[in-house]
């Protein structure tokens, strides 16, 4: 594996996402995001649909769909400005620099073309392996991914593989051209729970191998718990808090972040036919938004000035969190 | 299987019974001109007890069977083989036109409420359209019904003149299930009726599912189809844990989550990520054992779960396991020859 290019510093950052905003035609989706992930560092991006957790993700490759745009900050990659990239340096940069693994493998994977045809054109591309070494390395990366009987899988189409083994294919081929960072976008919400389970033991293995850096975007809190390092909730296209996942579960401080852990079915207390603690009204949307605090309406602890004022995020150690309750500084 | 209150003594007649129901479909083809077709065995010797007000959850994975089970007790599919008997009756022998009338006493709400309520009507028209199948009241007293109806989903009564289209996904849930309870049924089928939804506003429908069970005024019973043991903990009196289509184990939700006694059960609960579970080291191993379930159209001999289970033996990959009723008051229920290897609820990994 590739590690790290060699004009970036080894404490700078490897990716660091500067006052990212989205818009859909004039409606804005993703507002003014801020954050960094480190090298070998588990990052959840934790949101419910339309808080513009997804459209955060593909920002990083410039994949977001028609008609969005990117229309402020910047994006850095290995200290390169992705908005400043050729055709074929981001071309290069999907799958050789960052991979990203989708919700469907269904959806990204070729239907007619096999799992090792796949592969070994993204590693011919990527690594300029020849023939023969592309199709020696494709079978190494389907052990690595611990599908079973490589070999057989390699002739494989997606459709002859269950949902867990075409999302093993999937992890491979985003990381066979050895990228350094893997935005990981719900990869487990279509799957069973044992497979659920099985594959997050895999992309914990992988990091561990690889020394790979994930982004990991979900809206399941109990995910963030057993995978991440670092979280950042977002609500209605921004960022309400950031901190250690330990933190995060233990104290967290912005009264959404309190609500979602407490209305997570498997976590709240009580015996059976106990009330689940819920949080009122729906998320906002975009270009719905609230003029102060986007959580206002719903928050069981808003007050005159979250009606008016748009709180800024302030700082704690390893993180943030916006919400006037939140109180002094403490970096 | 033999049902619970068979061996609780005396007691009413559930409101659901369903006896070893079993379907079987023809496998897909794997290639485009033939080759032989298998049966894939969806349901198979499928019983439970539902008693009236109560709420029983059938939880699995893909393929577990759960959702042919609940399309079986709708009769939206004929069973190969087993009975129903819903509210006295022979529900399986009903013909047509009685099936027809009987149906205001069943309620249904399925897992996408986008796909499932008509495009083309307005809220009022799908949320009273049960009424006015059954020709229950007046035109005006239906109006005023579904008025109530949506007040009592927390809707407010101009929702009524709205389309589908103009609500959230949780919004249409609430529409659904306002639908479903229109003609106070006995019994509500839901069917991952809160999958598909964000987990704030997941927490909010369950909580109206619970309310509506107590103030509705037939005290309607739900048939709940799920495969989060998380959300079943919240709403269920009993889970039944279903694999490749047969029910493996069964009992009071506090009993079968607190001690599950069959190692599938064990392993669901393993699995689910949770907020307590940071750091548990071994969380990883007891995963690495998993494995993929079988395919329904070639299910393992023996204990369908045998070539997951950590405790297999040779007993195992030969015969399927009697049902064991432990202890016979609660009508707990497992099928496994080794149900010892679970003491204390934990799932353990083989040493190999």
């Amino acid at each position: 594996m590739k590690s790290g290019s060699p004009d970036a510093s080894s404490d700078a950052p490897l990716l660091s996402v500067r006052s990212l905003s989205v818009a859909f035609g004039g409606t804005p989706v993703v507002d003014g995001v801020s954050f960094d992930v480190s090298r070998g560092e588990v990052v959840a991006l934790v949101g419910e649909s339309g808080s513009g957790k997804t459209v955060t993700g593909l920002s990083l490759l410039d994949l977001v769909p028609d008609p969005g745009r990117r229309v402020g900050g910047e994006i850095l990659f290995e200290g390169r400005n992705v908005g400043s990239l050729s055709g074929p340096e981001l071309r290069h940069l999907r799958g050789g620099g960052i991979g990203f693994v989708f919700q469907e493998p269904g959806a990204v994977l070729d239907p007619v073309r096999t799992i090792g045809s796949e592969l070994i054109s993204v590693l011919r591309r990527h690594c300029g392996l020849s023939r023969a070494d592309a199709r020696e390395e494709a079978l190494a990366w389907l052990s690595r991914v611990a599908l079973p009987d490589p070999e057989a899988r390699m002739g494989d189409l997606p459709h002859r593989m269950s949902g867990g083994m075409r999302q093993r294919a999937m992890v491979a081929l985003a990381l066979a051209g050895g990228p350094r960072l893997l935005v990981a976008d719900e990869p487990t919400t279509a799957l069973d729970v044992t497979i659920q389970a099985q594959i997050l033991e895999l992309l914990l293995r992988l990091r561990d191998e690889l020394g790979l850096a994930v982004l990991l975007v979900t809206h399941d809190l109990g995910i963030v718990a057993e995978v991440a390092d670092r979280a950042l909730v977002m609500y209605a296209g921004e960022i309400v808090e950031e901190a250690p996942v330990e933190r995060l579960l233990r104290a967290p401080e912005h009264p959404y972040t309190k609500a979602l852990l407490l209305s997570d079915p498997g976590e709240a207390e009580g015996a059976a036919r106990a009330k689940l603690p819920a949080i009122g009204g729906t998320v906002p949307e975009p270009g719905a938004w609230p003029v102060g605090c986007r959580f206002a309406p719903r928050c069981p602890a808003a007050f005159d000035r979250c009606a008016v004022e748009h709180p800024a995020a302030v700082s704690r150690p390893g993180g943030r969190v916006a919400c006037f309750l939140a109180g002094e500084e403490r970096p | 299987m033999t049902a619970p209150a068979a061996a609780a003594g005396v007691r009413a007649e559930p409101l659901l019974s369903v006896q070893s129901l079993s379907k079987s479909f023809p496998s897909p083809r794997t290639h485009l001109w033939g080759g032989t077709r298998r049966e894939v065995r969806a349901v198979s010797g499928v019983s439970f007890d539902l008693a009236a007000g109560q709420t029983l959850a059938l939880v699995g994975e893909s393929g577990s069977g759960k959702s042919t089970t609940a399309r079986l007790v709708l009769r939206l599919l004929a069973p190969d083989r087993g009975t129903v008997r819903f509210d006295g009756r022979d529900w399986l022998a009903l013909s047509r036109s009685e099936l027809g009338s009987a149906r205001r006493d069943v309620g249904v709400v399925f897992q996408d409420p986008g796909s499932s309520l008509n495009p083309r009507m307005n809220v009022g028209a799908i949320v009273g359209e049960p009424l006015a199948i059954h020709r229950v009241g007046s035109s005006a007293a239906r109006r005023e019904r579904v008025l109530a109806l949506l007040d009592a989903v927390g809707l407010p009564p101009q929702a009524a003149g709205k389309r589908p289209e103009e609500f959230s996904g949780g919004q249409r849930q609430r529409i659904a299930i306002a639908r479903a309870l229109a003609t106070e049924p006995k019994l509500v089928v839901l069917d991952e009726p809160v999958s598909a939804l964000d987990v704030s506003i997941r927490a909010q429908v369950l909580n109206l599912l619970l309310e509506l069970q107590e103030t509705t005024p037939s005290r309607p019973a739900y048939l709940f189809i799920g495969h989060d043991l998380g959300v079943v903990k919240h709403l269920a009196d009993r889970i039944a844990v279903m694999y490749l289509g047969r029910i493996v184990e069964e009992g009071p939700t506090g009993e079968v989550l607190g001690s599950p006694r069959h190692p599938y059960t064990a392993l669901l609960l393993a699995s689910r990520p949770g907020l307590g579970k940071r750091g548990d080291p071994g969380a990883a191993r007891r995963r690495r054992v998993a494995g993929e379930p079988a395919s329904p159209a070639s299910p393992p001999p023996g204990c369908p779960f045998h070539p997951r289970c950590p405790s297999a033996d040779a007993a195992c990959r030969e015969r399927f396991p009697d049902e064991t009723l432990e202890p016979p008051a609660s009508g707990r229920r497992f099928v496994c020859h080794h149900p010892e290897a679970l003491s204390g609820g934990n799932f353990s990994a083989p040493s190999s």
